[in-house]
């Protein structure tokens, strides 16, 4: 059954590659960016940068052109328009994390070699390799979004997380990174063992590997009268190990020293791009058993409830206590995550298409705070103290503008794009009769409010500390680029939400034709 | 492009100008933009095309910015809305010119965040739409709460983020409520429609039980940022600790936020729950009243006396509200601009001292009217508006909404609109007036008559450049709010008269509600007197009562 015949899998290899343009071009770009990164003539090394951000806005253009939804779901992929929302979303929030990078680069080594005062060090100059790890882990989510079967879909997962474990783990030599990084991947580690685990219960209860399969022979338990015990466990065990992606309850602990420990734009990243794979998994294997239709099994429902539930609130206390902006951001991102699930207990189209648009909206908020953020520096790493956000305003007053539009958009205060995110998860659980989520939601944002204040009043309001070393400039103008960009499309994109919600709209529309 | 955008948009647009434009310009640009936006409004009255119709009127083409969910972005008044914008209108300019000196630093993020929050004012009293309203209701937080931290006093910081939480807290059950109730529509017509007449049309449909519940979300929604009794205590600290511009722009304004929301979407959005909470709520006013009239007593800062004040006066103005009649509802209306107008002007009073002699404390400064003449002068004239003198623009709308209560009891009051409060409640709500008399002439004998006393020890006596008594910019600033309280006093029937079509169709379904409520009462009653049950002592005494 599930050993397909060569000639069935040639074709829809075929079929599929044309579905991977994207995809192949990031990886072509991802070598010819490692390459770069080590070669002895600056300029090439300096072109490092912008050749990632723009292999990724090309990937994200090409996915557009070439669409290819019919061929998706020629394919057997679940949600075939998906990727044709997806891939370009993520193209275009991942070139603004490509660019919050600019300044992750050893300036004064680069600066040495210039003057001819430093040889040539590989590793520490421009980290052409770092950046190749980021473009394969956003290729990762890209091919994701065409999975067709649980190897896919692990595979996928996994070109997604690997590369962010190095990218932990080179982006800092000292201590608290190291232990980072460590902590990061053993408990990967484990969260891929516990969904490998699952993986291995949904075969046994369902005799195959491809979503469509699955689909039908959970269709069929459910008519005769419900999937089985075996199912519903390996459903389960595959959710909490995709829980461990999106830092939801309980596979959450790891976020806020993970965060703090590597530096701030792959912090950035960490809290962008294993998110949306996280959410897409969940999305494709919680299809299978009727996710948008309302049909998941009692168990599923309790934990994505549950889950929701205690992601948001232990996110937002656990903001309240913080003192490193890193740790802030790492909650404040676990308490997203809970949202993001209210959507996804909801259970109707209209909740998944809530969903999706928060991660975008979410994107370019992360974006526009993150690029704020990392204008300011201390011996060339973080600053990350509250207090070091003062008298940001006098030093960068652009960088203090978009900090205070990235934190009122995670508040959701209107008219912001953040807004409309939460605006339209909180109409579509409602329609859907979470009345407790809703109310669980409206009230956590009241509590986030408290510590998003802080980013907003620290750089504008205080004065710094005469007696603290002052700050430094990052070398680099991209972060404070990309986040003026993205931090003035929360403003001016809530006027195209119309359109933008069309488009979303669009990418679950498919499957109801496809059933 | 019609005025009614030019009021929105041109405030934006000058935030942007100033953002960029030479800090020596700010001020100017702040000032053109509101006096356009001023004659743009008046523009919008002179053209308001029937004042008889209690119905929004169009003033823009709809913008259909999310056709998915039914928002579109049209702008429309009532009356109603119409009187709040200008109010609005007419205070910007004043405090624009009011903030020539006394901001000093960063004077264009001053005037920057001025502009916006005036844009969002408008946008909110303007909005036909919940969405659209819940923008602007909720952006204001934004400009307000950076105009506080930066440019407030000693204590800036705390009153922010308490007035930010606060509301905060307040404007979420807001939107919670409004998606609820669009929510519900969408599963009973099939599509999305957060047109505000639509959805107070299908909630008015629903049960009590669910009215119940409705109104006690979006009254937590409003009660907050009127402020009701216990969720006041962020007013205080944000009045007192903002600058001067801030304080008057959120007495005047923004507080009313609270009572015109209750006026445009709690209200007539679930009528029996305002019935059934109206007890309630009236007893939180009555105890508003009396408190803040006790506390302003022992005030000795006398911008923290005035703030208090401002509890008191508008827990008066939403007992006018929930008499559920023509008189209280107009007289609420009609207090709610009086209100903005004198305590506006009050404020602006005390921040001209503020600026002479750094200290608002009542201990030490007195007998002005010697130092200060013109000063005393308009500072006395609109503290006996605020306490409510006849022939001054205060008592008008206390006298309505006093009256209002008064005749809201069973006996179908006047013109068949039976209340459920009564006498009982005017009586308690009058004391506050003759409290609000005690402390507000104690006020003025500290500050006005009496030996003079002026804080020389501190050396901060230096009057900044500023003449001893007032300019003629100050003048200038108090004169257009003195006529205004004085015609306003004189000849209130014009503006009653035009309040009146939009007060008749808010209060449309409440007679029949009422009535039923206490037809219910009587039945119970003579249900009870028939089974000779033990409970029909108490059924029956209470039945009287509310009869």
């Amino acid at each position: 059954m599930t050993m397909l015949a060569p000639i069935t899998l040639a074709s829809s290899m075929a079929d599929r590659v044309g579905l991977l343009w994207p995809e192949l071009l990031l990886l072509i770009a991802a070598m010819v960016v490692a390459l770069m990164g080590l070669s002895k003539d600056r300029t090439i090394r300096g072109a490092v940068g912008p050749v990632s951000i723009l292999a990724v806005l090309a990937s994200g253009v090409l996915a557009l052109v070439t669409g290819g939804a019919e061929a998706a779901a020629a394919a057997g992929v679940p949600f075939p328009a998906l990727a044709q929302w997806l891939k370009p979303m993520v193209a275009l929030i991942a070139a603004g994390l490509m660019a919050v990078q600019g300044g992750f680069v050893d300036q004064a080594l680069e600066a040495a070699i210039g003057r001819n005062a430093a040889a040539f060090n590989p590793l520490r100059a421009i980290r052409g390799e770092f950046h190749a790890f980021a473009l394969f882990s956003i290729a990762g989510v890209m091919l994701l979004t065409t999975a067709t079967d649980l190897i896919w879909l692990f595979l996928a997962l996994e070109l997604v997380s690997l590369p962010t474990y190095v990218m932990v783990a080179i982006g800092r030599s000292d201590r608290p990174g190291l232990e980072a990084a460590v902590k990061y991947f053993f408990l990967g580690a484990m969260a891929t063992a516990v969904m490998l685990m699952g993986f291995a219960l949904l075969y046994g209860a369902t005799g195959s590997l491809q979503f469509d399969l699955i689909r039908n022979a959970f269709g069929a338990q459910a008519a005769s009268g419900g999937i089985a015990l075996l199912g519903v466990g390996g459903l389960m065990l595959t959710a909490i190990g995709l829980f461990f992606k999106i830092t939801a309850v309980p596979m959450h602990f790891y976020a806020p020293d993970v965060y703090e420990g590597a530096p701030l734009p792959v912090t950035a990243v960490l809290s962008f791009i294993p998110k949306v794979a996280g959410f897409v998994g969940l999305i494709l294997v919680l299809g299978t058993a009727g996710l948008t239709s309302g049909e998941l099994p009692k168990p599923i429902i309790a934990l994505l409830w549950m889950a929701a539930i205690l992601t948001m609130s232990l996110g937002n206390m656990g903001a309240l206590l913080q003192h490193s902006m890193k740790r802030t951001m790492a909650y404040s991102s676990i308490a997203h995550s809970g949202y993001m699930l209210v959507a996804l207990a909801a259970g109707t189209t209209d909740a998944l298409d809530a969903l999706l648009f928060y991660l975008f909206a979410y994107g370019v908020t992360t974006v526009a705070t993150f690029g704020g953020l990392a204008v300011i520096q201390r011996a060339g790493g973080d600053a990350d103290r509250f207090e070091d956000l003062a008298g940001l305003r006098r030093t960068n007053p652009w960088a203090t503008s978009m900090i205070v539009l990235g934190a009122l958009s995670f508040t959701g205060i209107p008219p912001l794009l953040g807004f409309f995110g939460k605006f339209w998860i909180l109409t579509s659980a409602f329609e859907a009769g979470q009345v407790a989520l809703c109310i669980f939601l409206v009230v956590n944002s009241l509590v986030s409010a408290r510590y998003y204040l802080r980013f907003m009043a620290t750089p504008v309001i205080a004065e710094p500390d005469s007696n603290a070393t002052p700050t430094e400039r990052n070398p680099s103008r991209a972060p404070v680029l990309a986040s003026v960009v993205f931090g003035l499309a929360l403003l001016i994109l809530p006027c195209f939400t119309g359109s933008i919600f069309g488009w979303v709209q669009q990418a679950t529309d498919a499957p109801a034709k496809a059933q | 492009m019609s005025a009614a955008w030019i009021t929105i948009l041109l405030p934006l647009l000058a935030a942007a100008v100033i953002a960029f434009a030479p800090s020596k310009m700010a001020k100017w640009i702040a000032l053109a933009a509101t006096g356009v936006v001023l004659a743009a409004t008046l523009r919008l009255v002179v053209g308001f095309h029937d004042w008889g119709s209690g119905d929004f009127q169009s003033e823009s083409e709809a913008l259909r910015f999310l056709p998915e969910f039914g928002i579109s972005l049209s702008l429309g008044y009532d009356s109603v809305a119409l009187v709040m914008a200008l109010l609005n209108a007419v205070l910007m300019p004043l405090c624009v010119l009011g903030s020539f000196s006394a901001i000093k630093d960063r004077q264009r993020e001053y005037y920057a965040w001025f502009m916006v929050l005036h844009a969002s004012l408008m946008l909110a009293f303007a909005s036909r739409d919940a969405i659209t309203f819940y923008v602007g209701y909720e952006f204001t937080l934004v400009p307000m709460v950076f105009l506080i931290a930066i440019w407030g006093g000693p204590e800036r910081r705390a009153a922010a983020t308490k007035y930010f939480l606060f509301t905060f807290f307040g404007s979420i059950f807001l939107l919670g409520s409004l998606l609820w109730l669009g929510a519900q529509m969408r599963e009973s017509t099939g599509v999305w429609n957060f047109d505000l007449d639509a959805m107070i049309a299908y909630s008015q449909q629903l049960p009590a039980d669910t009215q119940w519940w409705l109104f006690l979300f979006l009254g937590l929604g409003f009660a907050v940022k009127v402020p009701i009794f216990q969720l006041h205590t962020w007013l205080p600290l944000a009045h007192d600790q903002a600058p001067t511009g801030g304080s008057v722009i959120l007495a005047g304004t923004l507080l009313k936020l609270g009572t015109y929301g209750l006026f445009r979407i709690a209200l007539p959005a679930a009528p029996e729950g305002a019935v059934a909470l109206a007890p309630l709520w009236a007893i939180l006013c009555i105890c508003a009243i009396v408190y803040a009239s006790l506390i302003c007593w022992v005030q000795r800062d006398v911008k923290r006396l005035v703030a208090y004040s401002s509890i008191g006066h508008l827990a008066l103005c939403v007992l006018g509200l929930f008499a559920f009649n023509i008189i209280g509802a107009e007289g609420a209306v009609y207090y709610m601009v009086n209100h903005g107008l004198s305590t506006g002007a009050m404020f602006l009073c005390i921040g001209m001292i503020y600026e002479r002699y750094h200290t608002k404390d009542m201990e030490r400064l007195g007998g002005l009217a010697r130092r200060m003449p013109v000063w005393a002068f308009f500072f006395g004239l609109f503290t006996f508006a605020s306490l409510g003198l006849p022939g001054l623009n205060g008592f008008v709308g206390e006298f309505l909404c006093l009256m209002g209560t008064f005749i809201a009891d069973a006996k179908s009051g006047v013109d068949n609109y039976p209340g459920v409060l009564g006498p009982n409640y005017a009586f308690i709500a009058a004391s506050g007036l003759v409290l609000a008399a005690m402390y507000l002439l104690i006020m003025l004998g500290k500050m006005i008559w009496g030996p003079l006393r002026e804080p020389h020890d501190d050396g901060h006596h230096q009057p900044s450049g500023l003449s001893v008594d007032l300019n003629w910019r100050e003048i200038g600033i108090l004169t257009p709010l003195a006529v205004l309280c004085l015609w306003l006093g004189l000849a209130p029937g014009f503006v009653l008269e035009s309040l009146e079509p939009a007060c008749t169709r808010m209060l449309a379904p409440f007679p029949a509600i009422v009535q039923a409520q206490h037809d219910a009462v009587a039945a119970a009653a003579a249900e009870a007197v028939a089974s000779d049950t033990p409970a029909a002592e108490l059924i029956i005494t209470t039945a009287e009562a509310s009869r």
